[in-house]
């Protein structure tokens, strides 16, 4: 399987990139990790003419957090992710959800960047990245300008992402309280049947905050504000989790294919989020 | 869209070659540099047959395209040993029986090679978890897994007694 024939840019600036794909438009393609974009060239499901490989940016790579805020440059790998010991105690979800991606070699290759901004509703990294609440960092022609995670997906591979622009780098708040990130999936390397990210905060007993979203389960990443209010006031009782479980359920649109029908992915998803709201709270 | 000058160092020397940016890395190690080592399992980066050492890292040739390994190094598993002088993960699942039809067995040994260098003292657990990226049809992994511990074991004591 060999790709069709394409030139080949590695810029070193953001702005580089910028004005190649200005000049090239809808023939080029960024490349950040590959190994969602190579396999579908290599089937010639995609026409590319011309490629812009962002390896070459330094400014694109790294792990900084500063106080509260965590910032993670979109070359950054999943291996580097969940190597950094600093970002493992600052943000411990993220280690806990780039361990279940795909396997080791894909994951020394496969960027953040890469896998929030292809807009594959299959990747863990979006509704990770809604369930921490983070922003997407976007430079085009005209600038740069955030969009939140959870404004960011609009079908699947659509995207607030303007073809002129690249997504450089996501932020977020350094979480507090307990946190899950639990996935359903038939292999290790495969993706979710389901998944889903939890985050909750207990004060005197009670949840203060939480956070729930879901991933490969509608055609984009489902954060689940309706599992939220139910769980944020709650004492966080059988009964409500049960409630929230059911609204996290029902917020999900998920497809029959290969993982299974949709009564059976419905099914997993609620096992899922109630595990990963149990193993929150009792983090917690 | 013409070829491309690529340099890399393989298996500690510096090769040069003009290829297409499209070429896939396994065909330039296979067809260009005869190095037939590392094989072509699924084409689609799940079985990992195809694994070599880039840059510090174990990746899948079938999914880098040559352009992207300008300026790489590659080792492959003609670098990691030969038939006059095996190495000890190569001496191991000789051993241990860790190998039936040795399809896979080039990229699991490049493979483990790695994860030994990042955890010298791995785990059964993470000896399993790190080869998780390298399918084997023959041998049910027990072998595999019993040769990489044990080869951990060896390098351990070459280390120790140094």
């Amino acid at each position: 399987m060999i790709a069709s024939a394409f030139e080949y840019h590695k810029p070193d600036t953001v702005d580089g990139v910028v004005s190649l794909l200005s000049k090239w438009g809808d023939d080029a393609r960024v490349i950040a990790g590959g190994h969602s974009l190579i396999p579908v060239m290599k089937q010639r499901m995609t026409d590319i003419s011309h490629l812009i490989d962002l390896g070459g940016i330094a400014e694109l790579k790294g792990i900084s957090i500063d106080g509260d805020k965590i910032n993670i440059g979109a070359m950054t790998t999943q291996h580097e992710l969940i190597a950094s010991e600093a970002l493992a105690k600052a943000a411990p979800l993220i280690r806990e959800a780039s361990l279940q991606i795909a396997d080791p070699q894909v994951r020394y290759l496969g960027t953040i960047g890469g896998n929030v901004a292809n807009g594959d509703p299959a990747n863990d990294m979006p509704g990770l990245m809604q369930t921490l609440d983070a922003t997407y960092y976007l430079t085009g022609p005209g600038g740069s300008r955030e969009v939140k995670a959870r404004d960011f997906y609009e079908a699947a591979y659509f995207t607030a992402r303007e073809d002129e622009e690249i997504l450089t780098a996501i932020s977020f708040a350094k979480p507090s309280g307990g946190f899950a990130y639990e996935k359903q999936k038939r292999k290790i390397g495969d993706y979710a049947t389901a998944a889903a990210g939890v985050m909750i905060t207990i004060e005197g007993g009670k949840c203060k905050a939480a956070s729930v979203a879901l991933t490969n389960l509608s055609d984009t990443p489902v954060y689940c504000a309706a599992a939220v209010d139910a769980l944020v006031g709650s004492s966080l009782d059988d009964a409500t989790i049960k409630t929230a479980v059911k609204a996290a359920v029902d917020a999900s649109d998920p497809v029959a294919d290969t993982r299974g029908p949709v009564d059976f992915k419905k099914h997993v998803a609620g096992v899922i989020v109630k595990k990963a709201i149990t193993s929150a709270v009792a983090r917690a | 869209m013409g070829k491309t000058h690529l340099k890399m160092t393989v298996n500690g020397k510096e090769v040069e070659l003009l290829t297409e940016p499209r070429q896939l890395l396994i065909h330039v190690l296979r067809e260009d540099l005869n190095l037939t080592g590392a094989h072509i399992g699924c084409e689609s980066s799940h079985c990992g047959a195809c694994t070599v050492d880039m840059n510090g890292m174990s990746i899948k040739s079938c999914t880098v395209f040559a352009a992207q390994a300008q300026d790489a190094e590659i080792t492959t598993i003609e670098g990691l040993g030969s038939s006059d002088g095996l190495h000890v993960l190569q001496e191991m699942f000789k051993e241990h029986h860790g190998l039936q039809c040795g399809y896979c067995t080039p990229g699991m040994i490049t493979r483990a090679h790695r994860l030994l260098q990042e955890n010298s003292n791995p785990t059964e657990e993470e000896v399993r978890f790190g080869i998780s990226g390298n399918l084997c049809r023959c041998t049910g992994y027990q072998n595999i897994v019993k040769a990489i511990l044990a080869a951990a074991a060896k390098m351990n004591e070459v280390k120790e007694s140094a």
